[in-house]
């Protein structure tokens, strides 16, 4: 009998060994995946729970966390007057749907979880300190930011400004917004109540339209097709290009038009200059046929589309369609058919221009400090792509001054500075009102900041809508805001 | 002269008392700081009501240590202590649970539910005082042998008991339950008990019967077909258990103690296979036939299917602990459902970390070796069983509930022995204790000595040769 109770009791061993054996593997091994997982109420709270650090723009910060008096220790707030500028870029920080924007973006740095803080970390354990997360400085300019967002007052549409030689943003704004502090409250019935009225809403005030939605870019996608043409070597700014009051598109029996149904500059044959100026459908719809599909969508992946922007923030990559025919490739040309781009890759657009051609990696968080000051993370600039060469940038410089100065541009002149710009008004459906685009940067000399202003709804009549009256003003607004400095 | 050649183990005759007492202090001391850490914790103080618990848990486990002293001198030193330590936590825990709960009831403006922990300490001392009762009242384990159809009866009886309407209560999908004079008994705790008295009384008479002759195939020593009546009779009883009561656990739980103890008295592996098969067998059935057998397996298979569902908050729990735990009452297991009864074990795993739960599931593995080495020092028959019964009934409740809560194995309500919330299984374990360290007593003790034999006696042995 005693060997069978032997036997009895290896197998009791065995039994309690896979039972470690199991604990093991869960709590060691799977520990991270479970931590990670959204519905994880023990992780989300103590995250709540953390001092998490603040989101800056300049010394000022867009959000911070604030002791209180509940269960979760600290309060995320957004400064009221302004929290509706920041938040597609802030975000929000809620207990019940998570977090968005650099809340979401910067999370581990925030909260002081990032592996590049945990000696940090064990320091506040030994000295018994609550866990505190680092600050995260953003490049925005609030000057700009706050231009933006007053201009695109009662509109619906978005800004993005750039800093030409680095990539820094400047300024991203999207309109209508909403208050992030609705959704960082303790009182969780009354968030889930604001999210569904948020959600619900039709003008849709959480959707990001600086970096996430697509819009066709119109006449500003002109220049592109004005760089690719610059860039093929078969063009130069006086070169003449046909620009009747219709173009007949081969293989169908389509005309493309002018915007005002006339020829360009009172002629069948515009310069480049001209035709730019002018922004002739017919003239780019010309050119686009010339220069073919390829050698299009060539030159826009060298601005950047087709890729990700700031994918940390959910951007969308802007696209050229994938394989027009001729017809197609004319209406592409002018950024019709299937061109569809965000307000931020236009802007890459005129910043990549006003660097000499070379498009800068656009970025956001411009350092990360612990509370002590010391710096965990500095964002160096980083070229994306040379879009066009130093000379042709140079060309499409000067006939940007050229749209402000004598063109559709003119709105967007700023008193003893030269402004460089491109104007664009985009037809969807019969049933929409077009687009209205912008996009410019200055002085143009010396760029400091680059800019697309996108407005999808202005509230006013079908025809008054232009680029060059609605959106232009707002991005002289938000240069001036820069250049002021 | 090699009088020492023989395969009888030899323990030594020493009573070991003085070293349970140093093992039980240390027991109280870890308990009465795990109880004063929590409050440090949660409440930045000492609870006022570290009085109350330091004293009965350290009164209770001390009576029980003098009444082994007077009763059981020569019984196993490590099993009082051990239990006295899980009991110990057990209460601390469901004490930190109760501060966790009332933390979110006023959080949301309820009243709330009255604490848990000093209910819990009332039943320690009721399963204190059958400790005492079996141990000053037993003084010998063999009569209960003639109790064995008694035993037998009554564990069939205890067992039925909450199908009886009026009697038996539904309790989170098994009925397992009776509501008697206003409190909740799970007559099964005991039912546990009474069966294995009766399994071991019935196997020493019926040994040799199934020992004898069977057939010979593949190499194993099947038992004939009429023998194998009594397995065929537990199995279908841990089948109705299962079918009838929703009792997933305890249908385990008694067709693998009385399997074990088959295996045990007739040494046949033949019974092990034959009881494998029919577990996979009922096993199978219960999977394919019966809803909520389904259910459990189809939740052990993936807990985060369902939004919520105590599977998975439990192993999140777990996960939060991590290796070294978040530490005592900075954790946050009040979030699981039955966090201080079914799943007390995550909440010991969320606080005290992997390291914590290790530790905990040595001290089962001390007090089921403990018992099994008892079973083996045991001199006779029904006593071995009865050891093996009751320490293997230890090893299968607490890998079936510890799998169960860690993903091991699908999760079935079985409480955890000593820690887990709950008046019956707490005074069943502790009677259960009492009749191990009086078996082991048994064993332990020096056999009544020879008389002495002189050199003189041997001398004259050797002359008359």
């Amino acid at each position: 009998m005693n060997s069978a109770i032997r036997r009895l009791a290896v197998a009791a061993i065995i039994l309690m060994l896979a039972l470690m054996a199991n604990s093991t593997y869960l709590q060691a091994f799977r520990a991270g995946d479970l931590n990670g997982r959204n519905d994880n109420r023990r992780v989300r709270d103590s995250q709540f729970s953390v001092n998490r650090g603040p989101i800056l723009v300049g010394s000022v910060p867009i959000a911070q966390s604030k002791p209180s008096n509940d269960r979760f220790v600290f309060q995320r707030t957004y400064p009221q007057n302004i929290a509706e500028a920041y938040a597609p870029v802030t975000g929000y920080y809620s207990y019940l749907f998570g977090r968005a924007g650099i809340e979401l973006s910067q999370n581990s740095e925030l909260n002081g979880s990032d592996p590049s803080m945990a000696f940090r970390r064990v320091v506040d354990v030994i000295t018994d300190r609550r866990q505190q997360g680092a600050s995260v400085t953003l490049t925005l300019n609030a000057a700009a930011q706050i231009a933006a967002y007053n201009g695109l007052a009662g509109k619906t549409g978005a800004v993005v400004a750039l800093e030409p030689k680095t990539g820094k943003v400047l300024a991203m704004v999207s309109r209508p917004s909403y208050d992030p502090n609705q959704l960082a409250g303790h009182d969780l019935n009354k968030v889930a109540a604001n999210w569904k009225k948020l959600t619900e809403d039709k003008s849709r005030p959480m959707s990001n339209r600086a970096i996430k939605e697509l819009y066709p870019p119109g006449s500003t996608f002109k220049l592109v097709t004005a760089a690719a043409a610059l860039s093929s070597g078969k063009y130069n700014p006086q070169t003449q290009v046909r620009s009747p009051a219709e173009l007949d598109l081969p293989q169908t029996t389509v005309k493309l038009p002018n915007e005002n149904g006339k020829n360009c500059g009172g002629s069948d044959n515009a310069t480049l200059t001209v035709a730019l100026r002018n922004s002739c459908n017919t003239a780019f719809g010309s050119i686009g046929l010339d220069l073919g599909p390829d050698a299009l969508r060539d030159q826009a992946e060298k601005f950047g589309f087709g890729e990700r922007q700031l994918p940390e923030l959910g951007a969308a990559a802007s696209q050229f369609p994938t394989d027009p025919n001729a017809p197609q490739t004319a209406q592409s040309a002018i950024g019709q058919f299937d061109v569809r781009a965000t307000p931020l890759q236009m802007a890459m657009v005129s910043a990549g221009i006003a660097n000499g051609g070379n498009v800068m990696k656009p970025y956001l968080v411009q350092n990360i400090k612990t509370v002590d000051l010391k710096t965990v993370s500095e964002t160096k600039p980083e070229s994306l792509h040379q879009a066009v060469s130093p000379e042709v940038a140079n060309q499409l410089t000067q006939m940007m001054i050229d749209v402000v100065q004598n063109g559709t541009g003119k709105p967007g002149q700023i008193k003893d500075v030269q402004v460089a710009g491109k104007t664009g008004t985009a037809q969807t459906t019969p049933d929409k009102p077009p687009f209205a685009w912008f996009t410019a940067f200055a002085p143009a000399n010396d760029p400091k900041i680059a800019v697309a202003v996108m407005i999808e709804d202005a509230n006013v009549p079908r025809n008054d809508i232009a680029g060059g009256a609605l959106a232009a003003p707002i991005a002289k607004a938000v240069m001036e805001a820069v250049l002021g400095q | 002269m090699s009088i020492a050649s023989t395969s009888v183990i030899q323990i030594m005759p020493r009573t070991r008392r003085g070293v349970e007492l140093m093992l039980l202090i240390i027991a109280i001391g870890v308990s009465v700081g795990a109880y004063v850490n929590i409050g440090l914790t949660v409440q930045d103080k000492v609870p006022a009501s570290t009085g109350y618990y330091a004293a009965g848990i350290g009164l209770l486990a001390l009576i029980a240590h003098l009444a082994l002293r007077y009763r059981a001198p020569y019984a196993d030193p490590v099993l009082l202590p051990c239990a006295v330590l899980l009991n110990g936590l057990g209460v601390a825990m469901i004490h930190r649970i109760d501060l966790g709960l009332e933390a979110i009831a006023i959080a949301n403006n309820r009243t709330p539910k009255s604490p848990a922990a000093p209910q819990q300490i009332t039943w320690t001392a009721v399963g204190i005082v059958l400790f005492l009762v079996v141990v000053l009242v037993i003084r010998d384990h063999r009569r209960l042998q003639a109790l064995t159809y008694t035993a037998g009866l009554a564990g069939l009886v205890l067992l039925v008991l909450p199908l009886i309407p009026g009697l038996g209560v539904n309790l989170n999908g098994a009925r397992i339950w009776i509501r008697l004079a206003g409190m909740s008994f799970q007559p099964g705790e005991f039912a546990k008990l009474c069966l294995v008295i009766f399994f071991a009384g019935y196997l020493v008479v019926k040994r040799d019967v199934l020992t004898l002759a069977g057939h010979r195939f593949l190499g194993l020593d099947l038992p004939r077909a009429r023998d194998l009546g009594p397995i065929g009779v537990a199995w279908l009883v841990s089948l109705g258990v299962l079918v009838f009561e929703s009792d997933l656990g305890s249908s385990l739980l008694f067709f693998g103690l009385f399997l074990f103890l088959l295996y045990v008295s007739t040494e046949r592996a033949g019974w092990l296979i034959i009881g494998g098969l029919l577990f996979v067998g009922g096993a199978f059935f219960a999977y394919s036939a019966i809803g909520h057998v389904h259910k459990r397996i189809t939740d052990w298979l993936d807990p985060f299917s369902i939004d919520g569902g105590q599977i998975a908050v439990g192993l999140m729990g777990q996960a939060w602990g991590g290796v070294l735990g978040r530490g005592l009452g900075q954790g946050r297991p009040e979030l699981t459902l039955y966090a201080n009864s079914d799943m007390i074990i995550s909440s010991f795993a969320e606080e005290l970390g992997l390291t914590g739960l290790i530790a905990i599931i040595l001290i089962y593995t001390l007090i089921i070796e403990r018992g099994l080495r008892t079973a083996l020092g045991c001199r006779d028959i029904f006593g071995k069983l009865v050891a093996t019964g009751l320490a293997m009934s230890f090893a299968l409740q607490v890998f079936v509930i510890v799998g169960g809560v860690t993903g091991l194995i699908p999760l079935t309500g079985l409480a955890t022995p000593f820690m887990a919330l709950g008046g019956t299984s707490l005074v069943a374990n502790w009677a259960i204790i009492a009749l191990l360290l009086r078996i082991s007593d048994q064993a332990r003790r020096p056999q009544t000595p020879a008389a002495p034999v002189s050199d003189e006696t041997i001398a004259m042995a050797v002359q008359k040769q």
